[in-house]
């Protein structure tokens, strides 16, 4: 047994990469020595800014001696096929053995592999793991052609034992492995060389590199926080800036320092994202006054005078930036009291949001009437929307967004308020662009979701309209996200927001379809009547009169793929616009569902229990979709609810059939007077008492109740089929049974496709 | 060629150890002498210390002897300072670290030396920045120039939190790879040295000694140009005649790499440098356009795209030339 350490000595690796560095170094590595041959006990790798490194305990020393019988051609075979069976083997004929075989005698082959050293093995896979470093960004240096994240320095290899270590010698484009190595940049310099791990991470110590990097946040976080305990105040913990700056410094050495007063009444956003962002500085917190007023930088080093000099440093620099900060602050204050927020956003017309799509004042006015229309369906006040919706975005504008883009939002909330605005339209200023990401909070105020929805349905039409979606991996305009958000407000919310009538009206906006010519092409020219109908209410009307009908418009394509090809040759005489806002719809609908899918399979529900769902009218109300989908998951989890399935799919798979075969559709309507067993007439009553809870269930979308009497089917239907033989000699008993299993169909297909659900 | 390189980066590192002693002692006092001492620092590395080139330009990159001379096998040293323009960071003067026309200093070392990270620490040193006391870091930076078409990997230096460089090994250059790479460092210098002499206004800043006979600061020397560039970058440089120079300095630029090889007399001569001097020029003409804000977004990147063009043009030809290696 050995213990293998090996460090690979670089310039400063990227503190974002170290992490994923470290774990790709021991798989690399431990991977390569297990195919080899080798078992080891126990494997840790670590970072930090240069070096990667891993001990590997308890290796074993050679790999095994394999031995291998080969069995080759027939005694007598020709001579050419006896000397390529030697060749492949390595072997002369003497090695041959000859033994009995099904076939006559056959030459066989014993292929030895010797066993391998450690070293040897130990080489050869960490120079392999060298040179197919998976590194996001790696370069060359110098005159090689050698890749790594950084010039790489040194590599140091040693396997050691009780008596001592080995180097494993290696040479990777001149770097030429030992058993030294370096510590701090700064306070010390020198090499040294080392015995083993323990031995490693000692002197790395005493030579101020602390190995480890959670050791190293550790530290940080137990300093930063003492420090601000003894002055009364408090760390704001940011996991992600910790790890960060773990991986900025060797030898991590915390000091404190405090905002200056003229900065403090700043909003703690900005004096947050400042520090942050720009100097990887921790905020301190005041837990009376909840103000930030203090600051903590790691420093990479110790110095005679403890800091000083770096804290002084460090003070400026952040007092220059937070000048910068007030400076725009109180601009964009001043402004926005003197011209509120529609004059601070007055620059948008000029700033483009995407050549196709024209500029972001285009995209507001978009936004602002899509807002108000929503407005009603999730209860908000439908003045205030379109009101949020047109100031909403007026600080991309201010002084202070353009120097610090990620506070757009939440600069928008602190100057609607200055400006006098609804507290419910400074929250949608806030908090419109929300949710950001799967497990991000989802807005619930009213006003807010208008905006949030408007905003997000508004730029999948728009992409969608220029056919400009997310492949594969692309998604260059975050419409995956746009429409995940769309999902979580809806869902979260309960809302009830039909996409078939939501998704086309905002087509027509980036189509430039106007009144006119849905006037024309939806309701044979404008009469009195229709006159002040919205849009949505003229395509709700076209709706009605059946010219896109729901499937074509709404459902996924294949089902109805005939139907839509009539359909829209119809349209297309008429007009092409139209025509590609229905495919747009349909194809956005069809995104939507998609992510849906994920959404919910994150959830535990299963994509054929989705589909059985998505087959079902309604389907572009997602809340309604989820619910159905809901209870059926509920449903089949029960064991009435497997066994349903399963005799729906045998009436179905029978009745099928039947129907192939005899061109006939069995869907007369049994009648009860021909049934000739218990069984049958059992299912007779049952179906009749199912029908007659599912019917109204399904009207007030009680989707549970449904699925229970649905589910109250099973047992008559398992009692039909032990019973009842369905292909009987009499035609017409078997036309009637045939019948009755097209109602069973019939039922269940009102609830949800089961066709559609696997197993 | 390997062992070669060593040997000159032991001896570089030998008069660092004792020029650091020397300098630690004593600041420097005013603005050029920084430049004093990094211009000596060089040279005493080695590097063929050059003036700065005669044309305007972004950046200190933008100097033939960065762009073209990454390029190529051939080796090369040089530093030197370059008077850097960006229209749009204009402030009449009045920010205390913006402007609109400021310098840098920049290094390039080809192929980069195994050393140069300890060599730049030197040149910090030797401008009294004491690495005992402050803090010095290495914070990932990807340097890219989309209208150079180039890109590499490096860092920007910071000292205790403010970057005072950027520190590049060039990957590739008008979309060619660099072999061998090039390692480049970037000072800039009006921020450098307010940090050093602990100056926070940049028109506060002693230019020449503040016991000189006639003291200058930064602002007697051009507090009234930046007033002056600034209203004509923003408000008062003619467009049409920016585009209309924009335009025939791209199809100079084209016309020069297109024509015959060979002169009158028979001699074989390509003109990668004339031809990249109209390069840099459609580059100031399009920050100049773009400081007068009549540039929309979409425009932006065509603008970029056609002087990438003129950039790939100049590497193709310049890598045919002796200097380039060819």
């Amino acid at each position: 047994m050995a213990d293998l350490l090996i460090e690979l000595f670089s310039e400063e690796i990227p503190a974002r990469m170290q992490a994923g560095a470290s774990d790709a170094l021991k798989k690399l590595v431990t991977d390569g020595l297990v195919e080899a041959g080798l078992t080891y006990a126990h494997a840790q790798a670590f970072a930090t800014p240069r070096r990667l490194a891993l001990a590997v305990q308890g290796l074993t020393e050679h790999s095994p001696t394999l031995r291998e019988e080969r069995r080759g051609p027939k005694v007598g075979a020709p001579e050419k096929a006896i000397e390529g069976f030697l060749r492949s083997t390595g072997l002369s004929m003497d090695d041959l053995s000859i033994q009995d075989d099904k076939k006559g005698q056959v030459y066989v082959a014993t292929v030895t592999t010797e066993g391998r050293a450690a070293p040897m093995i130990v080489a050869e896979v960490l120079e392999r793991t060298i040179r197919n470093f998976p590194w996001p960004k790696s370069m060359r240096w110098g005159e090689g052609a050698l890749r790594w994240v950084r010039p790489l320095h040194s590599i140091l290899c040693i396997l050691s034992r009780e008596d001592g270590a080995e180097v494993v010698p290696l040479d990777v484009d001149g770097i030429v492995s030992g058993d030294t190595t370096r510590g701090h940049r700064f306070m010390a310099p020198d090499t040294f060389s080392v015995a083993n791990f323990e031995d490693y991470a000692a002197k790395l110590k005493r030579s101020k590199v602390i190995l480890d990097p959670s050791e190293r946040a550790g530290h940080i976080w137990n300093e930063a926080s003492q420090l601000a305990f003894a002055q009364g105040l408090e760390l704001v913990e940011d996991k992600g800036l910790l790890a960060e700056v773990a991986g900025l410094v060797e030898w991590p050495v915390v000091l404190m320092g405090r905002i200056e007063e003229q900065f403090l009444d700043l909003p703690p956003e900005v004096l947050q994202t400042s520090m942050k962002e720009h100097q990887k500085f921790f905020s301190v917190r005041d837990p009376k006054s909840g103000q930030i007023v203090g600051f903590v930088t790691v420093a990479n080093r110790d110095t005679a005078d403890q800091g000083a000099t770096i804290l002084a440093g460090n003070q400026k620099v952040l007092a220059a930036r937070l000048s910068d900060a007030k400076f725009f602050w109180d601009n964009d204050l001043r402004l926005v009291s003197d011209v509120k927020l529609e004059g601070m956003g007055a620059g948008l017309s000029d700033v483009t949001f995407h050549n196709k799509l024209g500029s972001q004042a285009d995209r507001i006015d978009r936004i602002a009437a899509l807002a108000r229309e929503i407005a009603p369906l999730v209860g908000a006040d439908a003045e205030m929307a379109e009101q949020a919706a047109r100031v909403a975005k007026a600080d991309l504008r201010s002084g202070m967004v353009g120097e610090f883009p990620e506070l757009q939002g939440v600069m928008g909330r602190y100057y609607a308020l200055q400006g006098g605005y609804a507290p419910e339209v400074a929250d949608a200023c806030r908090d419109h662009y929300s949710p950001l990401g799967p497990s991000d909070a989802v807005p619930t105020a009213p006003v807010t979701v208008a905006v949030a929805l408007a905003d997000k349905l508004d730029t999948l039409t728009g992409f969608w309209a220029i056919d400009e979606k997310p492949t594969g991996s692309k998604d260059p305009f975050a419409l995956r996200r746009s429409a995940l958000g769309v999902i979580r407000l809806v869902l979260e919310g309960q809302l009830t927001i039909p996409l078939k009538l939501y998704l086309p009206v905002q087509l027509c906006e980036h189509l430039g379809i106007s009144h006119d010519m849905l006037d024309e092409e939806l309701l044979d020219g404008p009469t009195a009547e229709d006159e002040g109908l919205s849009k949505i209410m003229k395509i709700k009307a076209g709706f009605e009169k059946g010219l896109f009908d729901e499937e074509l418009a709404l459902l996924g394509l294949s089902q109805v793929l005939s139907d839509k090809k009539r359909a829209l040759s119809e349209l297309e005489s008429s007009n092409i616009l139209l025509q590609r806002m229905l495919e747009s719809a349909v194809g956005l609908t069809s995104f939507f569902h998609d992510r849906l899918k994920v959404y919910l399979r994150d959830q535990g529900i299963r994509h054929d229990v989705i589909d059985a769902c998505l087959a079902m009218p309604g389907n572009d109300d997602l809340t309604l979709l989820v619910k159905r989908a809901e209870a059926l998951s509920d449903l089949l989890k029960t064991d009435d609810g497997e066994n349903l399935l399963q005799g729906f799919k045998r009436a179905n798979n029978i009745l099928t059939q039947a129907e192939d075969k005899d061109g006939v559709e069995y869907s007369f309507g049994p009648d009860p007077k021909l049934a000739e067993t218990d069984a049958e007439r059992a299912l007779f009553a049952a179906l009749d008492q199912a029908e007659a809870a599912i019917t109204p269930a399904m009207q007030s979308e009680d989707f549970a109740t449904a699925m229970q009497a649905m589910a109250g089917l099973r047992a008559p239907i398992d009692a039909f089929f032990d019973a009842v033989q369905i292909n009987a000699e009499n035609q017409i008993l078997r036309r009637n049974r045939l019948n009755l299993l097209h109602r069973i169909r019939a039922t269940c297909l009102q609830v949800a496709d089961l066709t559609k659900v696997s197993g | 060629m390997q062992t070669q390189l060593y040997e000159i980066a032991l001896t570089w590192q030998g008069a660092d150890m004792a020029e650091a002693a020397e300098n630690r002692s004593q600041k420097p006092a005013c603005f050029q002498e920084i430049i004093l001492r990094l211009q000596n620092y060089w040279a005493a590395k080695g590097c063929a210390v050059l003036q700065p080139y005669d044309m305007e330009v972004g950046a200190g990159t933008f100097h033939p002897a960065t762009t073209l001379r990454a390029l190529g096998t051939r080796h090369w040293a040089a530093a030197y300072v370059q008077p850097s323009r960006r229209p749009t960071d204009g402030r009449y003067g009045e920010n205390p670290n913006r402007l609109q026309h400021y310098y840098q200093y920049q290094v390039i070392i080809k192929p980069s030396p195994p050393d140069l990270q300890e060599l730049y620490l030197g040149s910090l040193r030797a401008i009294g920045i004491d690495d005992a006391l402050h803090d010095i870091r290495f914070v990932e930076d990807d340097w890219e120039s989309p209208t150079l078409g180039a890109w590499g990997l490096g860092w920007e230096v910071w000292c205790d939190g403010m970057e005072v460089s950027q520190f590049t090994y060039f990957q590739q250059v008008g979309g060619h790879d660099c072999k061998p790479v090039s390692g480049e460092l970037t000072y800039g210098l009006e921020r450098l040295a307010m940090y050093v002499l602990g100056v926070d206004h940049v028109m506060d800043m002693p230019f020449n000694a503040p016991d000189a006979l006639i003291p200058l600061t930064y602002g007697d020397v051009f507090r009234q140009t930046e007033q002056e560039y600034s209203r004509w970058n923003f408000d008062q440089a003619d467009t049409d005649t920016l585009l209309q120079h924009f335009k025939d300095a791209e199809a100079e630029c084209q016309r020069i790499l297109t024509a015959d090889t060979t002169d009158s007399a028979g001699r074989s001569i390509i003109m990668a440098h004339p031809a990249y001097d109209q390069c840099i020029k459609a580059s100031h003409l399009f920050n100049l356009l773009d400081a007068r804000g009549v540039i929309s977004v979409t425009e932006r990147q065509a603008y970029i795209g056609r002087v990438r063009a003129l950039a790939k043009m100049c590497a193709d030809a310049f890598v045919q030339t002796e200097a380039g290696g060819a």
